[in-house]
């Protein structure tokens, strides 16, 4: 079996404390969660950090709270909490169905969205979920607190904002009336990585057309919500043509790489279709809402 | 380091190397080998264990940050040397063959009852769907695991009917027997 | 032990009184297992034991330049370092396989896949062996990989075995069965013909336990303990007295519990040898097990054929003849296990179920720098590709005659009246009523409501297909005159002695890797002899303690050992007759048998049970003439022909238009396996197979990259599939017991994973027929599927 090389280990008992421990220990140092990302990775060697932080005891960051109109969501909370909170999923449904089909429920009880959204890996799904949200991070570090738009928390595949002394401590998503969102995701197998994903949030004006609109893709080679999705949904009524559209729109966008998991026609046929599948879906709740 | 942490009930305390995969700590430093494991990437689910009543897996778990947390293993299952219904249910519904995944797939399925003592079967498959098992097609771990379910108090111990399964239909619906000839074959003479 | 069913699956069953034999009872291996108890392979600890850890190339062709261990011999937990080199010296650089070709247990010369073992580390844990592997520098020079099979033959193409003096190509073998001029002679007359491509790419059996070994050398008394997952532990010890000189005697192989075969631990694999050196180097027992991607990308892979399919008729649907050529890709070494007349196995019942004309196949075999290995997962020796390629062809038939599949095959089946009945290609089909079994599991499937259903649902665009595949297994290898492996006829052995309180313990040469060898051979004692399965220990797995015989694979134990242990069992009838008539003073043919216990004709009161006659064999008494004083028995049993299993199986699959998502909605498989000894183990059996179907069908594959990278080297690349990509299976049977076995039983270790891939395929192929799709391979992922869909489906190798 694969051992990860020899390194030190350090357990956090607070978030100051997590930080003095980053700044004391520096570069060389890694914060671990749930761990299912990193820990294979130094199993197999690609990654060897001379200090591990474990930060599972920083219970002040496990927590989903509504504050007014936002939700509030501390980094260390489980994918299989975010799964099971009904107040999540009747605001933002797109994250039960993204959580649905993240890794398998065994995984899930250990991964969180932190640190899911710090490994930034292009086919991890909550970054999706978190852009089309429109979510912000909130991070600290030693000149105090930050919050970045996820545009700006996203640097790129495996790469985000936060320094490397410092640390994602919650998420925020912003709660807006008629409102949908939905997720989808073509896998081979259950708990395998995307072939490809698409997320959408979407906001209704009182009269049915659409106020505002976000769509997103995962594995597909887009790092940030399609540039001129909203643009192109906004004012319209929310129909087929309008979905397909607006698919047209996020295959023309996309850029996926050619992969064991599908070639690139595949994949740019996934973003279209996804996109019509979330935005239909999204609409729909949104429109359930409006009723509701 | 030192770690200490509560297994099967019992309180151990140990000195390892910070990098000490929980299942090796729980096989190699505490013997306890009902543990197995079978990759290295957390896919496969043979190295499952419950922390805190949660099943994790522990090929993914240093033993440092499982220290102060309560481990269960499949060693643990059984109480005062009576079966859980869950054992008994993959052993009433043939939920193992190699046995090889089982402890890991037995543990999953307590964790699952605990919470919902009466799963559907899609709600099994779910719960198990982070383990792989390369013998059984899964079909008869779903039935043991209902059939645990419908035992909450073991086997003899509460009314519940055992789920009845037939090994297959025949012809017509009924046991496709050819009596003449198998008698036949009985008396076929011994060639040693 | 608690009787679950009544013994409606036994044949000869009826009488409610008769002691219990076969029917469904819980295994006796589960109460170790449910308990954590299970004693494998990783779970031998032995005192002073050290930890092995194999370096491994990280190109798939290359020189080897040089290895310096300077700094892992420094480490100062490293007890040795072992390269090439110092293998040369001892003679273990190369070690036969099993097809009688020769593997580099460590590199001398040059790497020829990617994963190949270059030094092995020796040290106090697997910590620090592990972490002295990236202390060992070395340099290699790296040469072009032959990876694509099809270009293994040109001129131009790296000569991967250029140590064997005169090689000058990458051919290993030509191959064929059948007669070439009759077949060619149907061909040139029939009405219609189809041909197509038919690939079977290569995948892996992975068995959720990986292979590993303890080796353990007394060097005081010159004996080795080798405990090993293996498959087939008497043929390793021969295997390993040629090997590394030790005298046989002075070997012991212990196989323990099994996490898991399927072919994958019947080969011996550098790693079990490198154990053994080790242990005698160190003077101290060597560990070394496999972590999962040594497992993946160095161990015994499956498949990887080639297929040239071709199927002659008649316009109104009757099959004339099949005709196949294959290129078979063996990888870097022919390691593959297999009798050695048949060097692509059993793949020449690539006629199937059906009644021909004519047959002819040939197949190539070709080096290629990837692993080698070639016969595994659950196969039946390339039963699996025969069954595939013609349950396609027949399909493909099907669509051109524009005739339903089960109805094509219905018309061509071998009718019960033609049993036993010899094929075109040599093998004499011992027994079979396939058309009861193809309307049973129509009738169980509802066939005719679910063309309708799909009828209807292809008016609004939905994509449902409905698959039917009909297999002819063979199984059981020997009989020996024809069957051997490195000389070593395919026959088992067994030995029972009956205590003298009457219980018994039954020794036997092939060891269970899950099929609950435990339970069932305890139940054919059972019936045999009377003694309840609970009564009666079933011993494997220790070569000091079993007769010899070639082991678990191919589905042979049953068919093989369990003749053996049937045959023991009657032997020991036989003699507690004679027994039993000294006791009861009367003349052993005026006994009768019956529920355990030999009585006098015509006075069931006057008789003696077999615990008596026991008791009586180890007391006092005087013996009849003749008979020693206990109640045991040996054999060896050498089947006289094969057994041939067959079944029917349909599956209906829904496919997502818009991803190209597979669903498999249901999958009803009827199996034929002979008589029947524990209902509920063989279901697991199918279970199991079904779900080996589903993996290959649609999501496992090894693939390599341009430079001969293995692209399947862990299970996040290799997927197997979970309980979310299987149905509830539904099952069903006929029996039609062998007519040559002892108790009629055929086997069933295979049946569904020979079974399976071929329907899954037919229903995704039927599912896409608007899209004009004829054929696809395997795997049909979601991509594949799509771009079948597009008419753009290529073959994946």
């Amino acid at each position: 079996m694969q051992i990860p090389a020899p390194f030190d280990y350090v357990r956090a008992t607070t978030v100051e404390n997590a930080l003095e421990l980053l700044a004391r220990y520096g570069p060389e140092s890694r914060v671990v969660a749930g761990g299912h990302s990193l820990l294979p990775m130094m199993k197999l060697r690609l990654s060897r950090p001379e200090w591990l932080i474990d930060i599972n005891d920083l219970y002040e960051l496990d927590f989903i709270l509504r504050d007014g109109n936002k939700l509030r969501v501390g980094a260390l909370t489980r994918h299989t909490t975010l799964l099971e909170s009904d107040e999540v999923a009747g605001l933002f449904p797109i994250v039960r169905d993204a959580e649905r089909v993240i890794a398998d429920p065994v995984v899930r009880n250990r991964g969180t969205i932190g640190g899911s959204l710090c490994q930034a890996d292009p086919a991890e799904d909550l970054s999706t979920v978190c852009d089309v949200l429109g979510a912000e991070a909130v991070i600290r570090g030693p000149g105090g607190e930050r919050i970045l738009s996820m545009s700006e928390f996203h640097r790129g595949p495996y790469e985000t904002a936060v320094g490397q002394d410092e640390l994602l401590c919650e998420v925020r998503f912003g709660i807006r009336p008629r409102s949908g969102s939905a997720y989808e995701k073509v896998e081979r197998r259950v708990g395998d990585w995307a072939v490809g994903a698409a997320g959408a949030a979407v906001t209704l004006t009182a009269d049915g057309t659409v106020d505002d609109a976000a769509v997103g893709l995962t594995a597909l080679g887009l790092d940030h919500p399609l540039a001129g999705a909203a643009a192109v949904l906004r004012g319209r009524h929310p129909d087929e043509e309008l979905f397909a559209e607006a698919g047209r729109l996020a295959a023309e966008a996309c850029n996926p790489v050619a992969d064991q998991r599908g070639p690139v026609d595949y994949k740019r046929h996934l973003a279209d279709e996804l996109t019509q599948r979330v935005l239909r879906r999204a609409c729909a709740r949104a429109a359930q809402t409006q009723e509701g | 380091m030192q770690i200490s942490m509560t297994v099967n009930g019992s309180d151990v305390t140990s000195e390892i190397e910070p990098r000490v995969l929980l299942v090796h700590y729980i096989r190699e430093v505490l013997g306890l080998t009902g543990t197995h494991w079978g990759c290295d990437t957390s896919n496969c689910g043979t190295c499952v264990v419950l922390m805190d009543g949660q099943p994790v897996k522990s090929c993914t778990v240093l033993a440092a940050m499982a220290a102060g947390h309560d481990i269960r293993t499949v060693e643990g299952l059984a109480t005062g040397g009576t079966l859980d219904p869950v054992q008994q249910g993959f052993m009433e519904e043939h939920g193992l063959q190699c046995g090889f995944c089982t402890p890991g797939m037995m543990l999953t399925a307590r964790a699952l009852l605990d919470k919902n003592p009466h799963p559907d079967d899609a709600e099994i498959r779910q719960a198990i769907s982070g383990q792989i098992c390369r013998c059984t097609g899964y079909a008869t771990i779903v039935r043991s695991v209902q059939w645990a379910a419908a035992h909450p108090a073991g086997p003899g111990l509460d009314d519940a009917p055992a789920t009845g399964h037939s090994a297959g239909t025949g012809l017509d619906g009924t046991d496709t027997a050819v009596p003449d000839v198998a008698a036949e074959i009985e008396d076929t003479e011994v060639k040693a | 032990m608690t009787l679950i069913h009544d013994r409606q699956s036994n044949p000869a069953a009826g009488d409610e009184d008769r002691p219990i034999g076969y029917g469904r009872i819980q295994r006796k291996e589960d109460p170790r297992f449910v308990r954590g108890k299970g004693h494998y392979l990783d779970d031998i600890v032995l005192p002073g034991m050290l930890h092995g850890a194999i370096l491994r190339a990280p190109v798939a062709h290359a020189k080897l330049v040089s290895i310096d261990t300077t700094n892992a011999l420094a480490h100062p937990k490293v007890v040795a370092v072992i390269t090439g080199k110092d293998l040369l010296g001892l003679k273990l650089a190369w070690a036969p396989t099993l097809s009688a070709d020769v593997q580099a247990v460590l590199v001398t010369d040059k790497v020829r896949f990617q994963g190949q073992e270059v030094a092995f580390v020796v040290a106090e844990d697997r910590y620090a062996a592990r972490d002295a592997l990236e202390l060992i520098d070395v340099e290699y020079d790296v040469l072009p990989p032959l990876v694509d099979a099809r270009k293994a033959l040109d001129a131009d193409a790296p000569v991967i075995r250029d140590e064997i003096e005169g090689r000058t190509d990458n051919r290993i073998f030509d191959w064929e069965m059948g007669d070439k001029a009759e077949t060619d002679a149907v061909f040139a007359s029939a009405d219609v013909v189809v041909s197509q491509e038919v690939v079977y790419p290569r995948v892996h059996p992975a068995p959720m336990e990986t292979c590993g070994a303890v080796a353990d050398f007394d060097a005081v008394n010159g004996k080795l303990t080798l405990y090993e997952t293996t498959q087939a532990p008497h043929a390793h010890r021969t295997l390993f007295a040629i090997v590394a000189g030790i005298p046989e005697h002075k070997i012991r192989i212990v196989s323990p519990d099994i996490g898991g075969g399927f072919g994958n631990k019947v080969g011996i694999y550098p790693g079990y040898i490198l154990a053994v050196v080790g242990s005698i180097v160190s003077g101290r027992p060597v560990k070394w097990v496999e972590d999962r991607s040594e497992n993946l990308m160095s161990t015994s892979f499956a498949r990887d054929y080639i297929m040239q399919g071709e199927i002659a008729a008649t316009r109104d649907g009757k099959i004339l003849a099949l005709r196949t050529h294959v290129l078979a890709d063996h990888g870097a070494f022919n390691a593959t296990a297999q009798p050695t007349k048949n060097p692509a196995g059993f793949f020449s019942i690539f006629t199937g179920s059906y009644d021909l004309l004519a047959a002819h196949c040939s197949v190539t075999g070709v080096y290629t720098n990837k692993a080698p290995g070639g016969v595994a997962y659950a196969c039946s020796f390339r039963v699996t590709e025969a069954v595939y390629l013609v349950e396609r062809m027949v399909d493909i038939l099907a669509r051109k005659l524009d005739m339903d599949p089960a109805e094509l095959r219905l018309k061509n089946f071998i009718k019960p009246e033609q049993f036993p009945y010899a094929n075109k290609t040599g093998w004499v089909y011992d027994s079979g009523n396939y058309e009861a079994a193809m309307r049973l599991s129509m009738q169980l499937a509802g066939y005719e409501d679910l063309r309708r259903e799909q009828a209807e649902k292809r008016e609004r665009g939905e994509l449902m297909g409905i698959g039917v595949s009909f297999f002819t297994e063979v199984v059981g290898a020997g009989p020996r005159k024809h069957f051997d492996i490195v000389g070593l006829g395919m026959a088992d052995g067994a030995e029972l002695r009956v205590h003298p309180t009457g219980k018994a313990v039954v020794r036997i040469s092939v060891q269970s890797q899950g099929q609950g060898h435990e339970t069932t051979f305890a139940q054919i004692v059972a019936e045999e002899l009377g003694i309840p399965p609970e009564d009666i220990d079933v011993v494997h797995g220790d070569t000091d303690q079993t007769p010899f015989g070639l082991g678990t694979y191919g589905s042979r134990s049953t068919p093989v050992s369990g003749g053996a242990v049937a045959l023991v069992a009657r032997k020991v009838r036989e003699k507690a007759k004679l027994i039993a008539g000294a006791m009861l003073e009367t003349r052993p043919e005026d006994l009768e048998w019956e529920k355990g216990r030999w009585f006098v004709k015509g006075d069931p009161s006057a008789g003696k049970t077999i615990a008596e006659i026991a008791m009586a064999a180890h007391g006092t008494m005087t013996l009849p003439e003749g008979v020693d004083g206990n109640l045991d028995a040996e054999v060896t049993y050498d089947p006289p022909n094969l057994t041939f299993p067959f079944g029917a199986y349909i599956c209906v699959v829904d496919i997502d238009p818009g991803t190209g998502q597979v669903k498999v909605r249901r999958f009803i498989a009827v199996d034929d396996c002979g008589t029947r000894i524990n209902p509920m183990i063989i279901e697991g059996q199918v279970h199991g197979g079904l779900t080996d179907g589903v993996g290959m069908a649609l999501m496992e594959i090894i693939e390599f990259d341009a430079d001969g990278n293995c692209l399947g080297g862990s299970f996040m690349d290799y997927l197997i599939p979970t309980a979310m990509e299987v149905p509830d299976w539904e099952t069903g049977f006929t029996v039609t017991p062998s007519p040559h076995h002892p108790i009629g039983a055929k086997g069933i270790g295979e049946s569904a994973t020979v079974g399976s891939p071929p329907a899954i395929v037919n229903a995704v192929v039927d599912a896409l027929a608007p899209f004009g799709v004829t054929h696809m391979d395997m795997p049909c992922t979601p991509a594949r599927v799509w771009a079948a869909m597009q008419g753009r489906a290529r073959p994946p190798i």
